[in-house]
């Protein structure tokens, strides 16, 4: 095996690149260990678990200092190992990791974000009988997580995408006892695994048609230049190109599991998982892999461009991007409005900003739609946990209209869950949500093929702001209309939301106009987005609109749900003025009733349909011939007890009964077949001599 | 191997443990345990001394009826000395997951030692006379299993089965004495090379006029009944679910590999061309086979034609790839037919590990139940067997080609190879993949997953002589999923040499 496992390292890499594999191989190995353990060893899964990630973590920072001295020295900052997997014909089948500028912020966010949900955890799950169980799912996600995260290799990354799926599965199906939990585990990993089987067809393709699935291998990788003139030369269906046809497939796959319309509908329904599990994997994590995904083959995606020197973000394959993310991005904030349970609000609030993120990507480049990704891992991550802090505070209550006057009774959550949803409104100057929206919103006013989808999240803003106020002053504000009283959680759960808190605020800072440090950082030269300092015509006015538009947002949530607070079986304000428009919201414009009206009544109904065809049609034939055999076998037995003497049948039957053991079954029907065998054999004998002789 | 007829030895040891088997009484399991070990390792000396450029090695010749071109002709290569090592730990699981034989375990054991045999025998024999003695003697003693041993409507099943293959095995027979008349070769290396120079095609031409084409349907028809291909599967879920589910694992885990094996060592070497001018239909009924086989098992609610069904699907892939490939190319494209055909080999071998495993798991389920396998009277099993549901679910994403688990790699390779070749076909077949999840998924949430079936709260969980037993199995699943080029590292050569002389 040592042989295989040769690494080629073709330009020499540094020791950190090297034992780059530690970082998601250490929880993995946690994970097994923890699987092997009796459920009554809490303590120590818990420990392995934490241990494991705070060593990823150390190792990510030690990497992301590297590649940051690196850049700040100007020497290269891409580093690959590659090596072999398999080998099929003469073609071989590389694997490898990759530290780059990207890998590394990202390893450092999902470690980092991930160490503080894993603390938070041994509070939240500390009732729990399955505790053992679940430290170990989630050390085997994170191990997966950072796995898709440094891949170098597009199969790397599709495996360690599925293992991340199959760890979402089993976590939202935590409880599988509930059956709401387990229908919604499944629902979860169909939905993605539409889009994945995309993925894999994008994935077979490009390496049929560029021979490699490495991202980058000193010019030979299948993101490199080469490999990129290749797929443009080749022309595929509607007018794209193999790069653009390649890149939509593989945009499928990240439609998935990001949460993107038209497959956004498992992403609330994950919520039935325990909270840290929503805080960790479906909002911080796994389904901003989609983003990270795009952004990991973002020369693929903007190739033609490049190629054919037009502005970047104007490929088709990137135009889809963009309007899959707008239109997603004011689709879930409609339907957010509408909703009551505590934690669906924040899941079409994570499908909405989601899209920000993809629209970010297609119109302003990989640093715009990862600006937001960071921070919104932040934040989000903040919303999740703190959610989690009220539910366990109020004792299991989601329900947003049986809450109210928090304030008081859990002060470190509400003045940490205030900051998260500042920043997710993108309050101006002071919340790192601002200054990423802004980003976004920036790149959308100068794409150059429609303002459109500046308008649409800039509405999306608006909105996004209201239905955060509406749910802070429900939650927060007013008196309490819960049954018992709530308390503040423990301190193992309020420390890591203060810790977020404060880099919900802190991380806005490395991204503004005036120290745009993330987007320098992440901007190679193939990302394409130029920078704007604040002295960029139109910044201030921008940035001055979309100040009104969140404070306009705000106040308007304020005065509506602010100073009231209405009993929990009183109708919804809004419902009670626009009546109809409520019930779409509420309904979630009904998606999940059209796929359960057409594709999945369609997938049973097509079942029963293979099932009727092999029952009826197939063992149909075969019944019939059966049939005629029977019936010649019938005139057959009366053409021999009537005309030919029984001394054949005397032999066959001296046969079957010589076989002494297997004379028991004698039911006669076995006679026959003894009878069919021995005729083939003396045809066989026959034929064999006569064709010999001749 | 310095002269020792390991193959011929391997074939006789387990004749020689059903001899004795049939005689040890109560003892029998003991003795069948015992030669599926030897088995075992006797294949696994073969596996270790393949030769390395993936030619025929360890070839035994004698002659046996000159007059009539009948040989005792043996030899291994990649593919058949994995299929040996496959019907070697299929056969060690089987026995071992039959531990309550109580009607005559002396015959059971002697006619499953029979089978293993039988799959010995036919994934060796290079001499189409000596080739088919196995091919039926593997069927018998599988007739006599199910018929015996089998569920309540064991009678008209094990019939259909017994049938359904000997027709196949009539339509082989006819095939092939056709090409005898013409040839005077019935030697399957021969008949190969015959058919790469194109004087095959003539020689028949000039024997029985124009009916190459009619023989290569022959065959393949022989073959596709094995397998299975749609529509040729009808007698599948029948036997598969009224068989014991140790005879199942045998049926599904070595059994149906002899056809795709036999796809890969006589039709297609011998009848390329006739397969290549073949291609678009029989992929027609390939894609068929993934997309309907996968719908089918979603309809099912026994437990064991669920995964009867799901059998068909996973065989469908190796079918594809086998007809994809069947294609003149060169270039890219050769690169694509031998992902195809290592894919294909990979998922013969992963397909048999997997669906023996969960075969076996279904048996531990019924042990426990008494005999119910209806997935809408289970629940909640998780509770009182966790062990049982998580190592079972190992096996169940392994089926359902989970990354990581040995059953992705053979899929994605197929996909590989199969996607340049025929994008069509591919982009139907991947709907198999989706339909396979919804499948396996839907078994778990109903019989894992929801509120405890009360009927079941003291369900037995795995206990330790069970665990121990399973783990080697779930271990190479991983090991495999991890490191597939343990195998691909033989199978590889291999298939090289196949490709070179295939002349579609």
């Amino acid at each position: 095996m040592q042989d295989e496992m040769l690494l080629i390292a073709p330009q020499a890499a540094s020791a950190i690149a090297q034992w780059l594999w530690l970082i998601p191989v250490a929880p993995i190995v946690a994970s097994g260990i923890a699987a092997l353990l009796k459920q009554p060893r809490r303590q120590l899964a818990s420990s392995l678990a934490i241990g494991s990630l705070s060593l990823s973590l150390f190792l990510s920072l030690i990497a992301f200092g590297h590649i940051v001295a690196a850049w700040a020295a100007n020497a290269p900052t891409r580093e690959v190992v590659n090596f072999t997997w398999i080998e099929v014909g003469s073609q071989s089948v590389d694997l490898g990791w990759v530290l780059d500028p990207l890998s590394a912020i990202m390893l450092v966010m999902v470690s980092f974000v991930g160490l503080l949900i894993f603390i938070y955890s041994i509070g939240y799950m500390e009732h729990d009988e399955n505790f053992t169980r679940f430290f170990c799912f989630l050390s085997l996600f994170a191990g997966a997580m950072l796995g898709v995260v440094i891949a170098n290799s597009l199969l790397l990354l599709f495996m360690c995408w599925e293992i991340v799926g199959l760890t979402s599965y089993l976590l939202i199906g935590f409880w599988y006892h509930k059956p709401s939990a387990a229908a919604a585990a499944r629902k979860a990993f169909v939905t993605t695994r539409v889009g994945d089987i995309f993925f894999l067809l994008g994935m077979v393709w490009l390496f049929a048609q560029t021979g490699t699935l490495l991202f980058y291998n000193d010019g030979e990788g299948s993101l490199e230049s080469g490999a990129l003139a290749n797929l443009l030369a080749h022309p595929a269906a509607l007018g794209l190109t193999a790069a653009g046809a390649i890149g939509l497939l593989i945009f499928c796959g990240a439609v998935g599991k990001s949460g993107q319309l038209p497959l956004h509908v498992w992403l609330p329904d994950a919520m039935e998982g325990p909270t840290p599990v929503s805080a960790l994997i479906h909002a911080a994590t796994m389904v901003a892999a989609g983003v990270y995904l795009i952004a990991r083959v973002y020369p693929l995606m903007q190739a033609g461009a490049v190629f054919h020197g037009l502005a970047p973000g104007s490929t088709p394959a990137l135009a889809v991007v963009t309007w899959v993310g707008a239109i997603t991005a004011i689709f879930a904030a409609l339907i957010a409005i509408a909703q009551d349970d505590i934690k669906r609000i924040l899941a079409y609030s994570t499908v909405s900003q989601l899209g920000y993120m993809m629209a970010g990507l297609g119109m302003g480049g990989v640093a715009v739609g990862m600006f937001h990704l960071i921070t919104h891992a932040f934040f989000k991550a903040l919303l999740f946990l703190g959610a989690g802090s009220v539910i366990h505070g109020t004792h299991e209550e989601q329900d947003i209209r049986r809450m109210g006057g928090l304030k008081a009774d859990m002060p470190v959550t509400f003045a940490t869950y205030t900051i998260g949803m500042l920043a997710l409104c993108g309050f101006p100057l002071l919340f790192s949500g601002f200054w990423s929206k802004d980003g976004i919103l920036e790149a959308a006013k100068h794409w150059s093929v429609t303002r459109t989808p500046f308008y649409l999240l800039v509405f999306g803003a608006l909105l996004t702001a209201f239905y955060m106020t509406r749910q802070v002053a429900y939650v927060f504000f007013g008196y309490w209309r819960g049954r018992r009283q709530a308390h503040e959680s423990p301190r193992v759960m309020t420390r890591p939301l203060m810790i977020l808190a404060f880099f919900s605020i802190l991380l806005g800072f490395i991204g503004t106009p005036a120290w745009p440090w993330f987007q320098k950082f992440l901007s190679s030269p193939a990302a394409g987005a130029e920078m704007r300092g604040f002295h960029e015509p139109g910044l201030l006015l921008l940035m001055t609109t979309s100040s009104i538009v969140v404070l306009a947002g705000i106040v308007l949530g304020a005065w509506i749900y602010g100073w009231r607070s209405p009993s929990p079986d009183e109708p919804d304000v809004l419902e009670q003025s626009a009546r109809p428009i409520w019930r779409v919201l509420r309904g979630k414009f009904f998606v999940d009733e059209f796929y359960g009206a057409t594709v999945i009544a369609f997938f049973w109904w097509w079942g029963r349909v293979a099932d009727w065809l092999d029952r009826r049609i197939w063992g149909g034939a075969v019944a019939a011939v059966t049939w005629m055999f029977a019936a010649w076998a019938r005139l057959n037995r009366f053409l021999d007890t009537n005309w030919v003497d029984g001394a054949f049948d005397k032999g066959c039957d001296e046969l079957s009964s010589g076989g002494g053991l297997l004379s028991r079954v004698q039911t006669g029907r076995v006679q026959t077949y003894l009878r069919l065998l021995a005729l083939g054999v003396i045809l066989l004998a026959v034929i064999l001599l006569w064709s010999s002789r001749a | 191997m310095n002269g020792f007829p390991i193959l011929t030895a391997i074939i006789l040891v387990p004749i020689a443990g059903a001899a004795v088997a049939l005689f040890a009484g109560k003892h029998a399991r003991g003795v069948a345990l015992l030669t599926a070990l030897i088995g075992l390792v006797l294949s696994l000396v073969v596996w270790m001394h393949l030769p390395a450029d993936g030619s025929i090695g360890m070839v035994e010749r004698a002659a046996w009826a000159p007059s009539l071109s009948i040989e005792y002709h043996l030899g291994a290569d990649g593919l058949g000395g994995l299929m040996l090592v496959l019907s070697a730990i299929v056969t060690l699981m089987s026995v071992d997951a039959a531990h309550r034989v109580h009607r005559q375990p002396g015959l059971y054991f002697a006619l499953v030692l029979l089978l293993e045999a039988g799959l010995f025998g036919s994934f060796t024999a290079l001499n189409f006379f000596h080739w088919f003695l196995f091919w039926e003697l593997s069927l018998i003693p599988a007739f006599f299993l199910i018929k015996l041993w089998g569920g309540a409507r064991r009678g008209a099943a094990a019939t259909q089965f017994f049938v359904y293959t000997m027709a196949g095995s009539v339509a082989l027979l006819v095939c092939f004495l056709a090409l005898f008349v013409a040839t005077h070769s019935m030697d399957f290396g021969n008949l190969a090379w015959l058919a790469s120079t194109g004087a095959l095609a003539a020689m028949v031409n000039a024997h029985l006029g124009h009916v190459m084409m009619w023989l290569a349907v022959g065959v393949l028809a022989g073959f596709a009944v094995k397998v299975p291909l749609m529509p040729l599967h009808t007698w599948l879920p029948a036997a598969y679910a009224e068989a014991p589910s140790p005879v199942t694992m045998l049926l599904t885990g070595g059994m149906s590999k002899m056809g795709v094996y036999g796809l890969l060592r006589i039709a297609v070497p011998i009848f390329a061309p006739q397969i290549a001018s073949m291609r678009t239909p029989l992929l027609v009924l390939a894609v068929i086979t993934v997309v309907m086989g996968a719908w089918a098992a979603a309809a099912q609610r026994d437990l064991k034609r669920v995964f009867a069904y799901s059998s068909v699907n996973h065989l469908g892939y190796c079918l594809l790839g086998i007809f994809a490939l069947a294609v003149p190319a060169a270039g890219a494209g050769a690169a694509s037919q031998a992902a195809a055909l290592n894919g294909v080999i990979l998922q013969m071998f992963n397909h048999g590990l997997t669906a023996a495993a969960i075969f076996w798991f279904i048996a531990m389920i019924q042990e426990r139940s008494g005999g119910e396998r209806w997935i809408d009277d289970f629940g909640g099993l998780r509770k009182p067997a966790p062990v049982l549901c998580g190592l079972m679910g190992i096996a169940l994403f392994s089926s359902l080609g989970l990354p990581g688990l040995n059953g992705f790699v053979g899929e994605f390779l197929i996909f590989r190879g199969v996607f340049p070749l025929s994008w069509i076909s591919a982009t139907f077949s991947v709907l198999g993949l989706l339909v396979t999840a919804v499948v396996i998924l839907t078994v778990i949430l109903k019989v894992f997953n929801g509120p405890l079936n009360e009927k079941w709260a003291s369900f037995p969980d795995l206990h330790h002589g069970e665990r121990l037993a399973l783990v080697p199995v779930i271990g190479l699943m991983i090991l495999l999923g991890l490191v597939p080029q343990l195998i691909v590292n033989t199978v590889n050569p291999t298939v090289e040499a196949l490709l070179a002389n295939w002349r579609f």
